[in-house]
Order: C-alpha cells, then sequence, then structure tokens
C-alpha cells in the first residue's frame, strides 16, 4: 500500500517517472501547468506500492512518496 | 501511512532553472542527501565552477563559494586549508573540469587535497549553447563539431574518472549514472561514500557522473536519458575505479 504526492507547480513534464514506475502508472497529463508543462498524473493509485521509484527518479523533486508499513504477512 | 521520499533538507525548497530531463537536478539531491545523511550542512562549503551549475548557492541551503571558470579545486584547496573543519566539495561540468579547468583539477588530485569532486560529464558545454567538450563522443554532433567529433582532429573523449585513478593522491574514485532507479541507488551509495573520505580525513575523493542534456544534445528528456545508459555508459564505463579505504 503506497501513496504518492505530485507537485503539479514543480513538475517539468519531463516524463522520466512514466518510464521509471513499476506498475506503470504514472502518465502526462492533458493539462498545462504555470510553467507551460503538463505535469505527471496517477492513473490508479490504488495499485501504487509505494517503492518510490518516480520519486527518486524525478530531476525535480516533484513527487512525494509514502508507505504503509504495518503489512507483513508471511 | 509514513513517508518514505522527501526532499533533503539541504536542498532548498524552490523551482530549479533546469530544463525538463536535465540529471543537473537529481545530482543536486543526491548530494543534498550524503549532506543530511553525515549532518555537514551547517559546515559545508560547496564551490561553484561556471556552467549550468553555477547557481549552486540558489539551490542549496548552504555557504557557497563561486569559483571563477575550472578553478574549483584550486579555490577548494584554500578553503579546505584555511578551514580545515569545513567539509568542502566542488560541483563542475565537463567544460569546466576536463577543459578550462584541467590543470586545477590534475593538482589538486595529485596533492591529494581532503576534498570531494562531483563531476557532472554531460558530454557537451550545456550553459552555452552545446560546443564540443573533451568529454563529447566521437561522432557526436555539437554546435562547433557540426560533422561530428573527428577522432583524428579532436582526440578522443577523456575518462577523468580513470586519468585521476592513476594519481597517488587520489583515495577515490567513481562513475555513477542515474538514468535508471538501479544506476541511481547505486549513485546515491558512491556519493556517501565519497562524503564519507572526507568526513574521516581519507583524503581527496571523485565522483564522475554522467548526466543527459536533452536541450544541446537536441533529444527529448527520454531519449536524453537513454543515451546516458546507452552510448554513453558504453565509453564511459560505469563502476567504482578506486577505494583506499578500509571502512
Ligand atoms: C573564463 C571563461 N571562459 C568562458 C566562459 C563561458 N562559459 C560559460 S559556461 C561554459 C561551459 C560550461 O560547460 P560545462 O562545464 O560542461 O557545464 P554544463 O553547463 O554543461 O553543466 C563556458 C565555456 C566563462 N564563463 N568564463
Ligand atoms: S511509488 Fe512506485 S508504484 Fe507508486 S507511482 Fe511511484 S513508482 Fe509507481
Ligand atoms: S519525473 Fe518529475 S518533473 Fe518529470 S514528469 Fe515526473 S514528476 Fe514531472
Ligand atoms: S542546457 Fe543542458 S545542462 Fe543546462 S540545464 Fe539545460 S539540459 Fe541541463
Ligand atoms: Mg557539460
Amino acid at each position: 500500500m503506497g501513496k504518492i504526492e505530485i507537485d503539479e507547480l514543480r513538475c517539468k513534464g519531463c516524463g522520466l517517472c512514466t518510464i521509471a514506475c513499476p506498475q506503470k502508472l504514472l502518465s502526462l497529463s492533458e493539462k498545462i501547468n504555470n510553467l507551460g508543462y503538463t505535469p505527471a498524473e496517477i492513473s490508479d493509485p490504488s495499485r501504487c506500492t509505494g517503492c518510490a521509484l518516480c520519486a527518486e527518479i524525478c530531476p525535480d523533486v516533484a513527487i512525494l512518496a509514502f508507505k504503509n508499513k504495518t503489512v507483513a504477512h508471511k | 501511512m509514513q513517508q518514505v521520499f522527501k526532499r533533503p533538507v539541504s536542498l532548498k525548497d524552490v523551482q530549479t532553472h533546469f530544463c525538463p530531463g536535465c540529471h543537473h537536478g537529481t545530482i543536486h539531491r543526491l548530494v543534498a542527501e550524503a549532506m543530511d545523511e553525515f549532518g555537514v550542512q551547517q559546515r559545508t562549503i560547496g564551490v561553484a565552477s561556471v556552467g549550468c551549475s553555477v547557481f549552486l548557492y540558489g539551490y542549496f541551503d548552504i555557504d557557497v563559494v563561486e569559483a571563477p571558470h575550472g578553478r574549483a579545486p584550486a579555490v577548494a584547496t584554500g578553503v579546505k586549508r584555511a578551514r580545515p573543519d569545513s567539509f568542502v566539495f566542488t560541483y563542475q561540468g565537463d567544460g569546466d573540469l576536463a577543459a578550462i579547468g584541467t590543470a586545477e583539477i590534475i593538482h589538486a588530485a595529485n596533492r591529494g587535497e581532503d576534498i570531494t569532486v562531483i563531476f557532472v560529464n554531460n558530454t557537451t558545454y550545456g550553459m552555452t549553447g552545446g560546443q564540443m567538450a573533451p568529454t563529447t563522443l566521437v561522432g557526436q554532433k555539437t554546435s562547433t563539431s557540426p560533422y561530428g567529433r573527428n577522432q583524428a582532429k579532436d582526440g578522443a573523449p577523456i575518462r577523468m574518472a580513470e586519468l585521476l585513478t592513476q594519481l597517488e593522491g587520489v583515495a577515490f574514485a567513481a562513475r555513477v549514472a542515474v538514468n535508471n532507479p538501479r544506476n541511481l541507488l547505486d549513485a546515491k551509495k558512491q556519493i556517501k561514500r565519497a562524503f564519507r573520505y572526507q568526513v574521516e580525513g581519507k583524503g581527496f575523493s571523485f565522483i564522475e557522473a554522467l548526466s543527459a542534456c536533452p536541450t544541446n544534445w537536441g533529444m527529448n528528456p527520454i531519449a536524453a536519458n537513454e543515451r546516458v545508459g546507452g552510448e554513453m555508459a558504453d565509453y564511459f564505463k560505469l563502476g567504482v575505479y578506486k577505494d583506499t579505504a578500509e571502512f
């Protein structure tokens, strides 16, 4: 179980997070932000694992990642 | 839920001027994370170079000296010798370090100054419009090599990590990339190791980070990112070249 927050004003629409996400949940949206870029968006947030790879790859620190760390199933 | 990724404290919460997909932003963040990890922010003095990373003082929440083009290792030598308790690093592009600043880097490294050098190799002079650098790949078209770099006339690209490894004064040298999660996590590890050398007074540490310059390569960010892991990493092999400490 995970969650990300994309800062749409900081995102420059480079698309690197879209290729880093193992779940292929990210894509660039149609809307245009104040810098003229099309920010990334998440399609199915419930499938996010909170792996944070999208946040790691982002050159603009535009993504924050969260994870539910209570699950410990054997 | 627990936050598993956050902005490093040493990195100011501001928008950068870097182009979309430019790896300078990623490399800045990894350097800031290493600073946080070792708790050196308050005693760090960064030495900025000339190039797209010239605004170091605007992005890191630390003290920064701005060096003339190529002279960062000489300036850092002075800073570290005058203030031995400070943590001193330079952040330099390939035009800066491998062209105009060749003398300064070689002699600072050879003297084994107790500093850390972050060398960002994007195979071009990014800031000034994409001229050929000593690191430009053979055949690569730039604004000053419109038919591609010609090895017979221009020489072969210089591999700085390998070159510096030969110097006795160098304690640690590695080449890293941030183009995919695997390389990025390794880059994080090596940057921290380079920092540790200085924190423990073990001598000169050098990181060469391969970096995308989508704008001057005339590529979109994803294609530029792929080039880093492709023809760039084929010639500039990733890895740890020298690691002299026991830790
Ligand atoms: C003494 C001097 N000569 C030339 C310049 C022009 N100049 C500015 S940046 C630069 C090259 C920067 O390239 P690099 O170090 O590779 O940094 P990048 O922008 O690619 O990160 C040059 C030649 C200058 N500012 N000062
Ligand atoms: S945290 Fe992992 S799974 Fe979730 S969007 Fe980012 S890369 Fe995809
Ligand atoms: S990597 Fe960052 S800047 Fe690039 S599209 Fe994704 S969120 Fe935006
Ligand atoms: S010109 Fe190149 S190096 Fe400079 S900010 Fe743009 S992409 Fe980065
Ligand atoms: Mg450069």
